[in-house]
């Protein structure tokens, strides 16, 4: 990328060191390592049962590894659960979407705001002056990312009624309303037609580029991988065979032989 | 969607809260003479929509599983009639709060398996507030200020040293304090910590990667619906039945609730007061019917077993049809109305064409 970023590439914000997860006697992820660098977008890429989804729980504290340990912030974190780590800073999104389906696009991302909510049930019931300032702060910055997104036009349509691509917008949407760091993306562009795609490309950039959230994106496309991402990590039965660069992945001889297969 | 212009309210819930208040403090005590309307009818049916909200705020809006709302209720106005017993000091206002704090912390104990187990496990789990809270208090005779005869009667009502004893005073009691609570929940249900129980019920494993912590949200959910059930417990008992039976708040009751939430709509406050009214009144039609129609000719043994026949069919209809209930059937109505006479719209119409210009 020529043109200057406004958010540097930095240090390391998220270390995976030695992760091991088998369920019973299946392996999911051996040992792996890979790090994720502040401000970049990070890819996992590999083909179907790599391990890329487990990974991301991994990270995410959904699945606990047996072995191998997660450092985020410089900071390493024993007993990881999805609710320290969104604490911490780390949002996500799902592979078969986890909207609040009977919730409006609004409600889905004003629940996004938790984190920034502190007024508890008593202070809402009685709608004290703080709730209202706070509601207001809320629903502004969740109307911000609604634009910015561009979905204002189905903010108040209940998300189960929508069509799948926007419901992925949705989802992205309600990452962003964290304010989290690092946002993981699990396939954000799985079952999209091409134009779709383009367009969630051209969000995921655009956040990467505007607000300088770390992207840390599972994908099948290559294609759309290589041209949006700064470093790609590639899986194969939950190992990692190759790590770097698009143009350094596509050279690899072990990359090319997991995709297009090899003779035994 | 429409600006809110007071509070989280916007001027259609003004309107609807304008004609409640007119139709509930002037309209029906001016035209409704009789007391049985209001010892039989209105004041249940205040107490039980009450109740039903607390039962809508776990099952509605969270999503879990419970059945035990008439034990939070025996909770609530066992520990009413023992505060007034013996916390004099306390009046009724008082009590009522603290009775329904009582209920609170229970609903809190008995909402910890929900951290485990989900779905109709949950329902078998939950029964145990039903069943543990009767035992306790028959077991113990100090809940019942060793009364031998088993009912005890209830304290007259005293608020600011004026008594509250006729049936038109008591449904004034009971509609100030539903009227306060439903508020109070629609500013939760419509906040926060409404969205909270809503992401929880919808996807929970979601809602935890945005931070939302299942265990407070859950146990949050359950006391105040235990709250909620408390209060109206103690209503029911103090201004219902006049008096203080565990037998009052069986396993029945508690079904009787969860049907009027399920009937008026999960995830709707207006559903829970519909709900209630369904089923109050519905027994009361089928024999003015018998009555009237039939001139007694069919056995109020077999009225009463149509009622249930009915009541069964329905529940059946309403969860293959409708599940969100008749709060939504009611919604659907207005909405084909509209669609019907789109004229009657034309001021609503000019006025969002202006906001968005």
């Amino acid at each position: 990328m020529a043109q200057e970023r406004k958010f540097k590439i930095g240090k390391p914000i998220l270390e995976v060191k030695n992760i091991s997860l088998s369920f019973g006697g299946v392996k999911a992820i051996t040992d792996t390592s890979f790090d994720v660098l502040e401000h970049e977008v990070r890819a996992i890429i590999g083909p179907n049962g790599a391990g890329k989804s487990s990974m991301l729980n991994c990270i995410n504290g959904i699945y606990k590894p047996q072995q191998g340990t997660v450092s985020f912030k410089g900071q390493q974190i024993t007993n990881i659960t999805p609710n320290i780590m969104a604490q911490m800073g780390l949002s996500r999104t799902f592979q078969n979407l986890a909207l609040f389906k009977r919730m409006s696009v609004l409600d889905n991302i004003l629940v996004g705001r938790k984190l920034h909510t502190k007024t508890n049930f008593l202070e809402v019931a009685f709608q004290l002056p703080k709730v209202k300032k706070e509601e207001k702060e809320n629903r502004d910055r969740s109307e911000e990312i609604i634009s910015f997104l561009e979905i204002e036009d189905i903010k108040d349509t209940p998300v189960g009624k929508l069509p799948y691509g926007l419901q992925k917008k949705v989802e992205l949407g309600r990452a962003l309303a964290t304010d989290s760091s690092v946002i993981l993306l699990d396939e954000p562009m799985a079952g999209m037609n091409v134009e779709e795609k383009r367009d969630m490309c051209r969000f995921i950039l655009k956040v990467n580029d505007e607000l300088g959230t770390t992207m840390v994106l599972i994908e099948h496309d290559m294609g759309v991988v290589m041209d949006i991402s700064d470093r790609v990590v590639v899986l194969d039965y939950g190992k990692v065979i190759g790590d770097g660069t698009p143009d350094e992945v596509r050279s690899n001889q072990k990359v090319i032989d997991a995709y297009l297969g090899v003779e035994h | 969607m429409m600006k809110p212009v007071f509070m989280t309210y916007t001027k259609k819930d003004l309107i609807n809260l304008a004609v409640c208040m007119v139709l509930s403090v002037l309209v029906i005590p001016t035209f409704i003479t009789t007391e049985y309307w209001y010892t039989s009818i209105l004041i249940p049916w205040l107490c039980l929509a009450l109740a039903t909200i607390g039962q809508q705020i776990v099952m509605g809006y969270t999503g879990q599983l419970a059945l035990g709302a008439a034990g939070f209720m025996a909770a609530g106005a066992f520990a009413m009639f023992n505060l007034i017993l013996r916390v004099p000091d306390l009046g009724f206002v008082g009590s009522l709060i603290v009775s329904g704090l009582i209920a609170a912390a229970f609903g809190i104990l008995f909402g910890l398996p929900s951290l485990k187990v989900r779905g109709i496990y949950l329902m078998v789990a939950t029964l145990a507030s039903q069943f543990f809270i009767i035992w306790m208090i028959d077991k113990f005779g100090w809940f019942k200020n060793y009364d031998s005869s088993g009912i005890i009667t209830a304290q007259d009502i005293v608020i600011l040293g004026k008594p509250f004893t006729t049936p038109l005073a008591m449904y004034f009691v009971c509609l100030a304090v539903t009227t306060v609570l439903t508020l109070l929940a629609m500013n939760m249900a419509r906040g926060s910590t409404g969205r909270n129980w809503m992401a929880v019920r919808d996807m929970d494993i979601a809602a935890e990667s945005m931070g939302v912590s299942l265990l407070r949200t859950k146990v949050q959910a359950f006391a105040i619906s235990a709250f909620y059930c408390g209060v109206a417990g103690a209503l029911f008992a103090f201004c219902y039945l006049k008096s203080l039976e565990p037998v009052a708040f069986d396993i029945k009751l508690s079904f009787k609730i969860l049907f009027m939430c399920i009937l008026g709509g999960l995830g709707t406050i207006n559903g829970a007061f519909i709900g209630a009214a369904f089923i109050l009144l519905f027994p009361v039609l089928l024999n003015a019917i018998g009555n009237n129609v039939f001139h007694g000719a069919i056995d109020a043994t077999i009225i009463s077993s149509i009622e249930q026949v009915i009541f069964g069919g329905l529940m059946i209809i309403f969860m293959i049809y409708e599940p969100l209930g008749m709060a939504k059937l009611w919604e659907n109505i207005k909405q084909k109305w509209k669609t019907k006479f789109p004229t009657m719209n034309i001021k609503n119409l000019t006025s969002s064409i202006g906001k968005k210009s």
